[in-house]
């Protein structure tokens, strides 16, 4: 269905995904289907806390499964590069209760 | 199949998606597909100073599994329309 909102427009695009156990992981889409299964290069996992800056874990290449995603978000680089993630603080976000 | 008809009649309209995990997106309504997952252009967060995790994304995609809530445009709900279509499924199609 070429009207469905599919992943394609975001392939090679560096991603943002938020996970239903409330993680965020950021990554280059290279690859999807139906269940919203994704692959992810060169990813890496930002930890929001209250107490310090936005920490970066740095995961590689990852596949997540698409039970798990909630939200895949295209990451607008310009944006991105005038965060100070050192300096935004926040609670890390609730896990989904189905 | 009544409520993938019914959003796709909404694309181009604002709408609020709160997920299952509280957080509440507000965007315009790009697509929907049969498993009612939702695609939303130039995205904003409700509350960003609680929920700053999304402060570099305008495009996103939300999938069906985790919607709690759809807000709607008053304008942008035909009740008429709508009881016709559930009675004709309910009739079956």
């Amino acid at each position: 269905m070429s009207t469905g909102p599919g992943l394609e427009s975001l392939v090679d695009q560096t991603i943002s995904v938020i996970t239903n156990d409330g993680r965020n992981i950021v990554g280059v889409l290279k690859g999807f289907d139906q269940a919203t299964n994704i692959i992810l290069d060169e990813s890496h996992e930002r930890v929001f806390s209250t107490k310090e800056g936005v920490q970066q874990l740095v995961l590689g290449l990852y596949i997540i499964r698409g039970d798990n995603i909630s939200v895949v978000g295209e990451l607008d680089e310009e944006l991105d590069s005038n965060l100070d993630l050192s300096k935004l603080r926040a609670h890390p976000l609730k896990a989904v209760i189905h | 199949m009544l409520f993938f008809s019914y959003f796709k009649d909404l694309v181009g309209r604002e709408v609020t998606v709160e997920l299952k995990n509280d957080l509440a997106i507000r965007g315009t309504l790009h697509s929907v597909d049969q498993y009612l997952n939702i695609k939303l252009e130039n995205t904003r967060v409700v509350d960003q100073d609680k929920y700053p995790h999304m402060l570099s994304v305008r495009n996103c995609f939300i999938r069906g599994s985790v919607v709690r809530y759809v807000q709607l445009p008053p304008e942008g709900v035909d009740v008429e329309l709508l009881h016709d279509a559930t009675r004709r499924e309910a009739r079956g199609g």
